[in-house]
């Protein structure tokens, strides 16, 4: 199935207007041993049968819709009304460019500056831009904007020792070639406390995550205190769902506040399209890169919308950009836009607590079982630390192979102090029945 | 052509002007570069007290669609920056050699400003690029 | 300040009331614990609308946009062509939307089989050798790209390869890639056919070049007609060649970058393979890499872990190459914009693949034989898929590019790409795609020969478009000069008065 409009007889006049016999003619220019290589591709399908097979494929996956999902670590299973995929679905949201072109672009402009505004709401800060590729990247883009803050005069990173692995390894990746000191504090859990001792004169930037990895609620105010003490900015990572409850990190003192806004109305998808939010003070906005939104009037006065400050990109100011982001995340943000207007602050709430007694709930049953007991330093929001008696692989198999659950993640995976040690996540997509039967399950492995 | 260059100044290639002005020297950005960058709507200024060697970027300009490097004429100190263009950088487009200079520099080789162009070579040299 | 005139549609937080809502979640089905008093939020300023009032306000925004749905996009450079419906069907299958990115592989073997598929079809129909699906987007790509080019000098001991070869026609991601890899650009000039100078290249490389970062067709939309000369060039120098797969919608089944000399090129799934752009994203940038940059691709890569048999299909799981850059975002890929990446080019085949490019490079070249006695063009060549036109005329020296652009407006088409490539004065760039009709592309010419007439005639109506959108023309040094970028001073929250302590 191909898509293409042109019949023989436009064919053979449009070659003729351009002077040429064959369509083959337009590429003498490509070197001819190269040219029109055979591709070893199957054949080609029609629609239905596309579906067809996609469907097969999807079906031998199990997913969250059939399975009871206990795991977080980064994406969640939270409900998205379904207005929310409705809506992106209008072909004007959908197969609409970048909004290069303000007077044909006020809906994806005047959505864009409602979704800055909601962000700013969420993290208690003052500007926020219109997206990363995710949490992750979001956190790697906050560690180049506080090396341009400092222009060089400050190289050292601190990174928490709670922060997503994944995002760790993100910005090992990005700062590869820049010349700075990353530091993790790799110490186990317990000890996270040390992270302050790290921060020094040199440091430019100070990430942790609220909650943090782990699900725990740590104090940002004595980080942001350590942070602003030697001069550097902090960075908060934070869960968008959290703070629909939870004081947001711009009261706490956070300059920069970033996260994975995928549990914003965006569904898992196996890892993506997701959405980084990135917000910061109005004083640092000059540094922050991605685009932004700003509000203004057209030539008769009616307040309208355009991308703006964007000689800090790449299409302008090239090898001095703030970053090379071109291509973001736009209808993602358009369905956090989407989702927290119709959540609106009551809504938000809920699913905040829902979350949190629900996970509450799941901790308090599964403690009383022999073998297991959480961990409880610390409040937590939505996710916890288990400690299990059989390594959390062997547990996980179990609990999909009898008894359909999707397990909560390994942490030994990361930290070898943190073997049989199992990261469980509950949503208010987990129904009391659900939790049950993963209380039930746990107590028959033993 | 519609933008001028004062011949009490002395100019460089990437249209910056500068100025003996007693012991210092003024540096600004010269009436064709921000006609050919339009609206200027910000300025980026260095700190006093900072020391550039020539050709060093001591400033950045924004239009709405372009942005631009403001270059030291000659090595010296800044003694002074024009702090008000940075909440008013429009001053940059209606008074480029008066109230819009960017800083006060002490030269370290004051007598090497004769070697820059003088206005009419620099007409001459935009001129040629505008073509 | 935000301004009290009358908007084309309020923003959402006017149309907020207080206790006014969206949906409703049930009560909790567990017993409550004790909320953390200290640690909660008093206040959060979101909207409090009806499901209704949000309907209509996102519709209604919606309707204020140009897009492909609405009409023709011509917007050089982006590949705006017809994103298959079926595709979106595709990526919401609940087995796709719903699986978390950390399920153990056992559980996701369906999802692991499409990117395993697709990372084959991608070094197909480029010619390479290995595909890492994980960047999320071109200039991610590219990231990826010039991190692996880094460290491949960097393991073989070759300390002082720093720079990166640039022709100044290129797109701006390529210097901002290569800054933020911690490398040095230098940039060639082009020569007046509009190709690398060759001479300049061949003075410019030494043993510190690192690479050459090409677009291919370039963004004049030219294919480099030196391209086997170029790349023997910077590899003799020892320099690896990295290619701009923007423009790869000219090449599918025309030719191979890798087989032309390519060490690694990223893809823009959603320009070649049609993946909605949705209002500046999401997009995805797998990149592909020759024999010798296998072991330096972005983490991870989907592999077969134990081959098939006669009943079992095969096993697949995820490996880390043994010198990777890393991971360039968190888990794996932009993988709903890879399944519909999987069912465009499945629908097509190689043949199909085949013919996009070709009528893509006709409608090109068939829009360009409309214009060019209208309009001045700087390289007087056979373009592929898209070509680049001046948007003035020494003697009406008061129109401009924009100016033109916003003219079309009025016609009901998007503008092309203004003001770029910047070798270019007043460049219009004008990318048709094969999905256009001829009916489209000959009211498309027709406008903007009105236009070139109306420069001459009229211009005025020119400088005072558009005349029919929502709004008219904006003022962007405005929105510079007042940054306005939240409405929270126009609009604070209302707060319950019970959940404020002060109160």
């Amino acid at each position: 199935m191909n898509y293409l409009p042109h019949t023989t007889e436009d064919r053979n006049d449009m070659l003729a207007a351009c002077g040429v016999e064959d369509i083959s003619d337009f590429f003498a220019i490509i070197p001819e041993k190269k040219r029109f290589p055979t591709l070893d591709l199957p054949e080609p399908l029609s629609e239905m049968e596309v579906l067809r097979e996609l469907k097969e494929l999807a079906e031998s996956n199990a997913d969250a819709e059939h399975h009871p999902c206990f795991l977080g670590a980064g994406a969640y299973h939270h409900y998205v009304p379904a207005l929310v995929n409705h809506m992106l679905l209008r072909g004007e949201f959908l197969t609409a460019y970048t909004p290069y072109q303000p007077e044909v672009s006020q809906g994806t402009l005047q959505t864009m500056f409602e979704y800055q505004s909601m962000i700013c709401a969420l993290t208690g800060m003052e500007v926020a831009n219109a997206s990363h590729y995710d949490g992750a990247t979001s956190a790697a883009e906050a560690v180049i904007m506080a090396l341009k803050h400092f222009r060089g005069h400050r190289t050292k990173i601190v990174l928490s020792p709670t922060l997503h692995p994944q995002y760790s390894q993100v910005i090992y990746t990005y700062t590869q070639g820049m010349g700075i000191k990353t530091l993790a504090v790799n110490e186990p859990p317990d000890e996270l406390d040390n992270l302050n001792t790290h921060i020094d004169e040199q440091t430019a930037l100070v990430i942790m995550q609220y909650p943090n990895f782990l699900g725990e609620l740590e104090d940002i105010e004595n980080v942001a205190k350590a942070s602003h003490d030697n001069g550097a900015l902090l960075c908060v990572v934070t869960n968008p769902i959290a703070m629909g409850m939870l004081k947001p990190p711009g009261e706490y003192g956070a300059d920069i506040v970033v996260g994975e806004g995928q549990p914003l109305g965006i569904p898992m998808s196996y890892g993506g399209p997701y959405l980084g939010f990135f917000a910061t003070r109005q004083k640092l906005v000059r540094q922050m890169s991605g685009r932004l939104v700003g509000e203004t009037l057209d030539v008769n006065g009616k307040p309208s919308y355009a991308l703006t400050l964007t000689p800090r990109e790449q299409h302008i100011r090239r090898d001095k950009a703030t970053s090379n982001i071109c291509t973001n995340q736009g209808l993602m943000a358009t369905a956090a836009a989407i989702y927290l207007s119709v959540l609106g602050k009551q809504g938000l709430r809920e699913v905040a607590e829902l979350c949190f007694h629900k996970a509450h709930y799941a901790s308090d049953c599964i403690d009383t079982l022999p073998g297991y007991s959480v961990r409880r330093e610390r409040p937590f929001f939505l996710e916890f630390v288990l400690r299990c008696p059989a390594p959390v692989s062997e547990i996980n198999a179990i609990l999909f192979d009898d008894y359909g659950i999707i397990g909560g993640y390994d942490l030994g995976q990361d930290h070898d102090d943190l073997k049989n040690h199992m990261l469980l996540a509950v949503t208010e997509m987990n129904t009391r029945d659900d939790i049950d039967a993963l209380v039930e399950a746990l107590g028959a492995i033993k | 052509m519609n933008w001028s260059a004062p011949d009490d100044r002395r100019y460089t290639e990437t249209d910056e002007w500068i100025m003996i002005a007693g012991d210092t020297a003024k540096v600004g950005i010269t009436d064709y570069a921000q006609d050919q960058l339009s609206d200027i709507v910000y300025v980026e200024l260095p700190a006093t007290g900072a020391s550039f060697d020539t050709g060093d970027i001591i400033a950045i300009v924004e239009s709405v669609k372009a942005a631009a490097d403001v270059h030291m004429p000659l090595s010296g100190v800044v003694t002074e920056a024009n702090r008000d263009l940075e909440d008013q950088p429009d001053k940059v487009n209606s008074d480029p050699h008066g109230d819009a200079w960017f800083i006060k520099v002490k030269l370290h080789h004051p007598s090497k400003i004769d070697a820059l162009m003088d206005s009419e070579a620099y007409a001459h040299h935009c001129a040629a690029r505008n073509n | 300040m935000i301004s009290p005139n009358k908007r084309e549609e309020p923003l959402v937080y006017e149309l907020s009331r207080p206790g006014r809502r969206g949906i409703q979640f049930p009560d909790p089905d567990v017993p409550r614990t004790k909320l953390p008093s200290s640690l909660l939020r008093e206040d959060l300023n979101l909207p409090e609308i009806t499901q209704l009032d949000a309907v209509r306000h996102f519709q209604r925004l919606s309707q204020l946009n140009h897009s492909i749905d609405s009409g023709f996009y011509p917007l050089g450079s982006c590949t705006m062509k017809y994103n298959p419906r079926v595709n979106e069907d595709a990526a919401r299958i609940p087995g796709f939307l719903y699986t978390h990115p950390l399920q153990d592989t056992n559980t996701v073997q369906g999802s692991l089989a499409l990117m395993h598929e697709l990372q084959e079809w991608l070094k197909e129909i480029g010619g390479f050798a290995g595909v890492s699906l994980q960047p999320a987007a071109g200039a991610h790509g590219e990231l990826s790209g010039i991190l692996m080019i880094r460290a491949y000098h960097l393991a073989r001991g070759d300390k002082g390869r720093r720079k990166i070869l640039i022709p100044d026609s290129a797109h701006g991601t390529n210097p901002a890639s290569t800054t933020m890899s911690g490398l040095e650009l230098i940039e060639l000039p082009s020569d007046k056919r509009g190709n690398v100078d060759v001479k300049v290249l061949r003075s410019a490389c030494s043993e510190n070049v690192a690479g050459l970062m090409i677009t291919n067709p370039n963004t004049l939309g030219l294919f480099e007609e030196h391209i086997e000369e170029v790349v023997d060039i910077v590899h003799d120098c020892g320099g690896l060649i990295y290619g701009d797969g923007a423009n790869m919608n000219a090449l599918t089944g025309i030719v191979r970058p890798g087989d032309l000399g390519f060490d690694v090129m990223h893809y823009n799934l959603h320009k070649t393979f049609s993946t909605p752009h949705g209002g500046g994203g999401p997009g995805s940038g797998p990149v592909g890499v020759s024999e010798r940059l296998m072991d330096f691709l972005p983490d991870p890569l989907v592999t077969i872990i134990e081959d098939s048999d006669e009943d079992e299909p095969p096993l697949y799981g995820f490996k880390t190459p043994p010198k990777t850059i890393g991971r360039m975002k968190a888990f794996n890929g932009q993988f709903g914009t890879l399944v519909r990446a999987y069912a465009y080019i499945r629908a097509h085949g190689g043949d199909g693949l085949r013919g996009n490019a070709e009528h893509a490079v006709l409608n090109a070249n068939y829009l360009l034989s409309k214009v060019r006695d209208a309009y001045h063009l700087p390289f007087e060549r056979t373009c592929l898929h898209e070509f680049v036109i001046e948007g003035r005329w020494r003697d009406v020296p008061n129109v401009h590019a924009l100016d033109i652009s916003k003219r079309l407006m009025d016609y009901g088409f998007h503008p092309p790409t203004n003001y770029f490539p910047l070798i270019v004065k007043e460049a219009l760039m004008i990318e048709p795609t094969e999905t256009e009709s001829r009916e489209t592309l000959d009211a498309f010419a027709d406008a903007l020969l009105e236009i070139a007439a109306a420069a001459h005639n009229n211009p005025d109506e020119l400088r005072t478009a558009p005349q029919t959108t929502p709004v008219g023309r904006i003022d962007e040094v405005r929105a510079a000069r007042n940054l306005v970028l939240c409405c929270h001073t126009q609009y604070p929250s209302n707060p319950d008065p019970s959940a404020d302590p002060e109160s």
